[in-house]
């Protein structure tokens, strides 16, 4: 698997570290809402096809991504910095 | 005898003799030999005994698919098993022994099992060994009985004990086009490829670049073909572009067009040169992949049909024109496609003597009946074979079939022959486009698989497409090429080729329908009535049908057997093949050897992390130990201690005076920013936004599900910088903790982290004596309480290097932590020795820094070992009820505050004796010691301060324990004793002696 970083460009899947998936939302910190915190820690849905994950190019810029991959095909679908404001041309310089 | 070597023709080289030992008798081959050919012109027609029957079993094919003639190889001291011998390149002094056979391969006691046939047949030992017991001779104690003898009686070869002395390697490789297989369709691509400036790499399996031009006898642009493949060979090698990998398999097709390849280097020679690996693992990243794999031959399935003598009739063919080798002197060739005529004529051509052909089909081409003329017999159409007579092949009985119906008719009538040549069609090799991804497509008219529509970045070339003729593998591998270089226009001329119009499709007959043990999987013994037995048991499924009858497994991963087995199962279920399916392959292609996978890249990528301090401790004798990648001092031992004495020593040292720790493999990460104090609210359970500027304090993070995570001292440089440290092992987790956080989930936060673990150079300085070691040796600053009080900072110069002091404690004793630039490290280190020296100052190496931190009590990564929570590890006050931090949502669940948790004591050996770290802890030991067990020792050391073996220890009630006696169970080894259960605070539970 090849991911397109942002920064430094295509690298082998063994530069980076998976981070878990990227549709979960931390609830807030105060909340006691304990059924949205075994969401955001425990449940995960395992979708065939496309996929939102976080992934740290953690044997380089160190930047975590979140990556739209196929679980089918391992295709890369899409690619931006998790942090947003990365993404902004300002971000960028 | 009966094969033997024919006068002439051939690659190899009979200018060069090769002696060889099969079975400790000595042989004769030549250079370009495997020893399969080389056996063949010895006269070595058996060669193995079968997985199941112990049937005799002989040479069936030529190559990687071969089943039965698998041999080990006995090199190097090291006994390698399960090779085949179609794929071993002879060498002088090659030493090969034949398998599963006792007491010789001749005579075989096991071959009984033949007579108990039915005993072995499809879910034999699912039906006798699991399952309700009934009766005596069933169950699992039945198969704990019988194991030791099945085992011994079926299988493979025996694998040896000795450690392997040889080097494997491993490689990346990029390239524009990778070509998979050098017969002609390769060739075509890779020259085509290679013309357009695309970065190449051609790789083939087998010695020689050529493929079936090696032995097809046809012409391609007026040359023969084994010359036109020799000038292209040479062509390529000339090409700076193009890199050519022989004797190397691509074996396995992963996402994004990475391909693994084994490259067998030194197989073929006596010894390895120096420096060269014997295997080489290629990860080899590719634009483009040509799959040029070809296709394998199938077997027809009759009754008898594994017997030594019989052979595929490709497999023929290349041993009569590749090697010059004649399986037989009077063959029969059994057929229902036309490419066995022009085996026929190969082998008749050669020397030997066509008998019959039998052909299921009614009616035959015109080129096959020519093929048939040259081979000097006029062939048995609708016929087939329905047995094979003799240990070694002497006779095949033929009776009159029909095609259309499977039926036999008439009387059967023998035909004499020693070698009996077969082909049932030919299946294009699609694995890798089956890793790459999708299912195969049935070809009704080729009556085989053929590749998927490529979801990967591969085009395919040659019989692999089913292309079967020479014409058309020329013409397909160029137009590959062309694509894999995105060009429109070809570089290369197309070859005229010179070969008889075969018909290439071949009647849909799989099976002959007689009576006796037809077999559709010779490695793995699986006949046609075991997968019709499956069929009735209702394993239908391809996947269920693999697994209850072993179809398609072992070494040669059911090459020639996987379509006869499909299309036995289609027709009891009375389903088209494609309706019944195929399994997905995987990989590797063809065995490969565990040592490729093994090879030498990590150790070699794996830095060595060295302190700054590193060479000092070489040169003080300290013995290093490595701890994760750090190398670090264990002991310092002096002449003749034990390293018991010697960390006690140390250890005992620091109490009375003075001891000094290299503690710069801690982890460091600077956080700075607007926001730091607010993070690490967040991310440590107690408040860190309250900690005065120049003071430090210990906290401890959790992860999200309420787990300990890591715990430290973060010191407070400014307002808005800390230097947080972790412990030695969990650095890099913590970082990427912090950086998680930041990125994803507060990324709002103003804050960034910096690792300066390498930056810094830290020692710890600890004991009674340690103030007047720094007093003596530091300057800028005061370190008296008052300046320096506990978790208090100071900046100041020793021996003219800036230094950080932070007073703290790991050991107990009134302690300081001096840290300096990296590059002052040995600098400030051998000031402070000298500082000390009037103390007595004792560098002291982990074992002593355990020891002192057991007899506190002090948790390390043993302790925090990702199952104990805070409240095991009584580190609840530190856990803030002001404010939420990780894990604080969900550390308090249900199971997390249990009474039965593991939670955290000290233990101390009542028997005088060591504890050991990992030992179990039973509340009632039976006489041999053992017991249920209540939780283990974490850490464990002989105490100077309390003169006796203690440990750290997990024990289900924790502090409810304390006071009360348990045993220590070690079976593993054989350690048992009688413990005390106390408090962890073995030494100076109040605290006063780091007050100082």
């Amino acid at each position: 698997m090849l991911i397109p970083c942002p920064h430094c460009g295509p690298r082998d899947l063994a530069e980076f570290s998976y981070q878990g998936d990227a549709t979960r939302v931390r609830p807030d910190p105060a909340s006691t809402d304990m059924k949205a915190w075994y969401d955001y820690v425990y449940n995960r849905p395992n979708p065939s096809g496309p996929h939102r994950e976080y992934w740290q190019h953690s044997g380089g810029c160190r930047a975590h991504l979140v990556v739209v991959r196929d679980t089918l095909s391992h295709e890369i679908i899409s690619v931006a910095f998790a942090h947003a404001g990365l993404n902004t041309a300002e971000g960028r310089q | 005898m009966s094969a033997r070597r024919a006068t002439g023709g051939g690659l190899i080289d009979r200018s060069q003799p090769i002696r060889f030992t099969f079975d400790g008798k000595t042989y004769t081959g030549y250079a370009g030999d495997t020893l399969a050919s080389a056996l063949l012109a010895n006269g070595v027609t058996l060669v193995g005994r079968s997985f199941k029957y112990h049937r005799p079993r002989g040479i069936f094919t030529a190559g990687i698919d071969e089943p039965n003639a698998l041999v080990t190889v006995l090199k190097d001291g090291v006994r390698e098993p399960n090779i085949p011998a179609t794929g071993i390149e002879i060498y002088d002094g090659l030493t090969a022994e034949s398998q599963n056979r006792f007491p010789s391969l001749e005579f075989d006691l096991a071959a009984v099992n033949q007579l108990a046939g039915p005993l072995f047949s499809a879910g034999f030992y699912y039906k006798t060994f699991m399952g309700p017991v009934i009766g005596p001779l069933k169950g699992t104690r039945f198969w704990m009985f019988c194991e030791h003898f099945i085992r011994r009686a079926a299988g493979l070869g025996r694998a040896g004990y000795e450690k392997d002395p040889v080097r494997y390697e491993k490689m990346n490789a990029f390239c524009d086009v990778l070509v998979v297989g050098a017969g002609p369709a390769g060739l075509m691509a890779a020259t085509e490829a290679a013309k357009a400036g695309k970065r190449v790499i051609l790789a083939e399996q087998d010695p020689r670049l050529g493929g079936s031009a090696n032995w097809s006898g046809e012409e391609i642009g007026g040359k023969k073909a084994t010359e036109w493949a020799e000038v292209k060979a040479a062509e390529l090698t000339a090409l700076d572009n193009v890199q050519i990998l022989t004797r190397t398999t691509v074996w396995g097709y992963y996402d994004g067009n990475n391909l693994a390849a084994i490259e067998r280097v030194t197989d073929h020679l006596p010894a390895a040169p120096i420096g060269v690996p014997r295997h080489r693992h290629w990860s080899i990243r590719a634009g483009t992949v040509v799959l040029a794999t070809g296709a394998l031959e199938r077997p027809l399935v009759f009754p008898g049909n594994d017997r030594p003598g019989v052979m595929l009739a490709g497999a023929a063919e290349r041993y009569a024109r590749e090697f010059g080798v004649l399986p037989g002197e009077k063959i029969a060739v059994f057929t229902n496609n036309d490419s066995a005529y022009r085996a026929a004529a190969a082998l008749k051509e050669a020397g030997a003597a066509i008998v019959a052909i039998i052909d299921v089909r009614p009616e035959i081409s015109p080129a096959a009946r020519a093929l048939a003329e040259q081979a000097g017999i006029a062939p048995l159409t609708g016929h087939a074979v329905t047995d094979t007579v003799g240990k070694r092949l002497t006779k095949v009985m033929v009776q009159h079939f029909d095609a259309a119906t499977g039926r036999l008719s008439g009387d059967p009538r023998p035909i004499e022959a020693d070698c009996l040549v077969v082909s049932g069609g030919w299946s294009p090799a699609i694995h890798l486009a089956s890793q790459a991804g999708g299912a195969p497509v049935w070809d009704g008219k080729l009556q085989a698989f053929l590749p998927p529509e490529p979801n990967q970045k591969w085009v395919g070339a040659g019989a692999f497409t089913g292309a079967l003729t020479t014409a058309e593998a020329l013409s397909t591998g160029r137009d590959a090429g062309l694509k894999a270089t995105g060009k429109k226009a070809s570089r290369v001329k197309l070859p005229e080729v010179a070969a008889p119009a075969l018909d290439p499709f071949p009647a849909a007959v799989f099976e002959i329908k007689a009576k006796g043990k037809a077999f559709v999987d010779l490695q793995h013994d699986v006949t046609a009535d075991d997968v019709r037995l499956a069929h009735r048991e209702g394993f239908v499924s391809v996947e269920h049908l693999k697994r209850y009858t072993t179809l398609g497994m072992a070494t040669d991963q059911g090459k020639t057997s996987n379509v006869p087995g499909l299309a036995i199962m289609a027709d009891a279920r009375g389903l088209p093949i494609e309706k019944v399916g195929t399994t997905r392959f995987r990989p590797p292609f063809s065995p490969i050897s565990i040592g490729s996978l093994a090879a030498e890249r990590h150790w070699r990528f794996k830095p060595d992390r060295l302190t700054p301090m590193h060479d000092w401790h070489v040169k003080r004798r300290a013995r290093m130990m490595e701890a994760g990648l750090w190398h670090r001092p264990m002991i310092y031992g002096e002449p003749g201690e034990t390293v018991e004495q010697a960390y006690a020593r140390e250890a005992a040292a620091v109490r009375r005076s003075v001891g000094i720790c290299d503690v710069s493999t801690l982890g460091k990460i600077a956080v700075k920013g607007p926001d730091a104090a607010g993070f690490l609210d967040h991310v440590y359970t107690n408040v860190f936004s309250t900690l005065p500027v120049g003071k430090a304090r210990y906290g401890l993070m959790l992860r999200e599900d309420g787990i300990a995570f890591d715990d430290g001292t973060t010191w407070r440089l400014g307002e808005h910088e800390f230097l947080m440290t972790t412990t030695t092992a969990n650095a890099g987790k913590v970082m990427q903790h912090l950086e998680y956080y930041l990125d994803v989930v507060w990324p709002q936060l103003k804050v960034h982290v910096t690792s300066v673990t390498d930056q810094w150079a830290g020692a710890a300085v600890a004991g009674p004596n340690a103030r007047k070691v720094l007093q003596a040796c530091v300057t800028g600053t005061a370190v008296d309480n008052e300046t320096l009080p506990h978790m208090g900072i100071v900046h100041g110069e020793i021996a003219g290097a800036p230094v950080m002091i932070c007073r703290l404690s790991f050991s107990g004793e009134l302690a300081y932590e001096v840290y300096c630039g990296a590059g002052h490290g040995r600098h400030v280190w051998e000031a402070l020795m000298a500082a000390g020296e009037p103390f007595g100052i004792t560098p002291y190496g982990l074992e002593a820094l355990g020891a002192l931190r057991i007899e506190k009590g002090h948790v390390t990564g043993a302790e925090i070992d990702g199952r104990t929570t805070a409240r095991d590890l009584y580190l609840d006050w530190m856990l803030s009820k002001k404010k939420p931090f990780i894990g604080s949502a969900l550390m308090d669940r249900e199971g997390q505050i249990d009474w039965s948790r593991l939670r955290l004591v000290g233990v101390i050996s009542l028997d005088g004796r060591p504890l050991g770290g990992g030992a179990h802890i039973v509340e009632k030991a039976d006489g041999n010691g053992l017991g249920t067990s209540i939780g283990h020792v974490t850490a464990s050391c002989y105490s100077p301060a309390l003169q006796k073996y203690i440990g750290l220890a997990l024990v289900r009630g924790g502090k409810a324990r304390h006071g009360t006696r348990a045993f220590l169970s070690d079976p593993l080894r054989k350690r048992f004793g009688q413990v005390e259960i106390v408090s962890h605070h073995f030494f100076d539970p109040e605290g006063k002696r780091l007050h100082g």
